[in-house]
This record gives structure tokens, sequence and C-alpha cells, in this order.
């Protein structure tokens, strides 16, 4: 459990950078080589691999190099945990709404009588 | 004749935020008190199987709202909504916080501002709620925290009904 919310931790922090996102959803669609995944941005290559590092110091990619290419590719396992705490912030919000649709309703049908 | 009431739920990850946008099938001035006031509150503010216990409730600039959300076998999770702002019947901001019994603030903890804005539709009503958080590190403070105080084993039964429904996450 403590390596698991660790784990969450650098994981939403990885995720609140634009670039770092972005890199995520190109993953998305399968593996990628650094400089595919840094064409698209106007970014020194020292910088973009900050960016690299950060995504895969928190085990959301992991990257290997052959050669002189390094390719990158998503940890999807790492993604979902990230995700899950959403998951449970919109449950618990729909859940309670619907609460509060039975209870309007039950104060609109006394209003009716009254 | 049951009309499907629209439901937006939207994760800001470069604003810390969270927005959740609801219709509801009634007059602004209900929705408003279903919200302002301690009686009705404790009718559904917290998601089922856990009910809603208010143990002091100010609805006043700088009063707050101290509660707990108790679970069928009793354990209760304490916060606390501080008001800073109220415009009746448009709207209010306040600060939420996680405590104890007593109704002290746990001040290792992150408090996030809500912005809460509710909207005609017709007849209808349109509640928008939005949370703030200060950083990414509080928002990882609070997911910390899920995790550790035992609400997230309740939460787990939360995705099972919300998966029987089928319903997806929507988050961007």
């Amino acid at each position: 459990m403590a390596n698991y919310s660790v784990e969450l931790d650098s994981t939403f922090h990885a995720l609140a950078d634009p670039t770092r996102r972005a890199v995520i959803q190109r993953l998305c669609r399968g593996p990628a080589t650094v400089s595919e995944l840094a064409e698209p941005f106007d970014m020194a290559l020292p910088s973009f691999m900050k960016h690299v590092g950060v995504l895969e110091g928190t085990g959301l990619i992991r990257s290997k190099k052959s050669g002189r290419i390094r390719t990158c590719t998503l940890e999807h396992k790492n993604l979902a945990a990230a995700e899950r705490w959403f998951g449970e912030q919109r449950a618990i919000w729909k859940n309670r709404y619907q609460n509060l649709d039975s209870l309007l309703e039950k104060l609109n049908r006394v209003d009716h009588e009254n | 004749m049951k009309t499907e009431l629209k439901f937006d739920f939207l994760v800001d990850k470069e604003k810390n935020s969270i927005t959740v946008k609801r219709e509801f099938a009634a007059r602004r001035q209900l929705v408003w008190d279903c919200h302002t006031k301690r009686e009705l509150l404790d009718r559904w503010f917290a998601p089922k199987p856990l009910t809603t216990k208010t143990k002091h409730m100010e609805f006043r600039n700088g009063g707050y709202w101290h509660y707990a959300m108790v679970t069928p076998d009793g354990q209760a999770f304490w916060n606390r909504l501080d008001y800073q702002t109220i415009n009746p019947i448009d709207g209010y901001l306040a600060l939420d916080g996680f405590c104890d019994e007593g109704g002290i603030i746990n001040p290792d903890l992150p408090r996030a501002r809500w912005d809460v804005s509710f909207a005609d539709v017709l007849e209808w009503t349109l509640v928008t709620t939005i949370v703030f958080y200060n950083s990414p590190e509080d928002v990882q403070k609070a997911i910390d925290m899920g995790l550790k105080d035992g609400l997230a084993s309740t939460l787990e039964r939360l995705d099972e009904l919300l998966n029987v429904i089928g319903a997806p996450v929507e988050s961007a």
C-alpha cells in the first residue's frame, strides 16, 4: 500500500505538465523514439530529455536504448493508478447527486401537496 | 417520464481543479436550500452507503459547516467547510478541510477552495462546483489521504457500482 501511494504521488506531479501529458498521449498509440516524441515541441533536446526523465522516474514510461536510438513505451498499469483517484472523486459526486435527486423529488411533492 | 440530467465531471491537471456540473429537476431556491441548510444536507451529501451527520452549521460569511460522513459500521470521516463569500441564491465560495471530531483542521493536509454556483435552466437548476487545489503537490496529498484513511475501500465499492452502471471515467 505504501509503495502504491508513493507511485501515485509522483504520477500526479508528472501529469501536471502539458508537455509530459502530450508525450503520454502520444505513447498511448504505441512506442516511439525520443526524437519522434520531441518533434512537435519547440524545445531543446536536453530540456525535452528532462521531461522524459521525470516520466521515467515515476514509472509512467520506460525507455530502452539501441545504438543511438532511444525508444519509449507507456506503462499502462501505472497510468491507470493515477486515474483511479479521479474515478473515485467522480463516483462520489455522481452518487451524492443521485441522493439529491431523490430528496428534491420528495420536497417537490410536499410543495405540490400544500 | 424520466429525462436524463446533465452530469459533467472534468479534471484540469494544469489548474489543479475538478469541475462538476449537474442539472437538477427543481427550482433554484429549493436546490440552494438543499446545499445550505443542515437538516437538508444531512439527507444527501454523503455518497451511499455512508450517511451525513452535521455537528455545526452556520451558513454566513466566516461561518462553517462541520460534518461527518459515517460508514454503516460507524466509522466517521470528519470534514469542515468554511464559508468565505455567500451570494444567495447565486453561489458561494468556501474552503474545505480534513478535521477531527472537535472541528480542529489538520494543518498537514491541503485545503481546497470550492466555487459553487447556481443558475436557472428553464424551470430547472444547473449547479457548477469547481474544486481548486493550490498546487499539484496538494492534489497528491489529497490522494494520499484518500488512500490512507480507509475511505478508499468504501469508494472501491462505489467504483464497482459505477462499473455496473457502465459509466466511463472522463478526465482530461
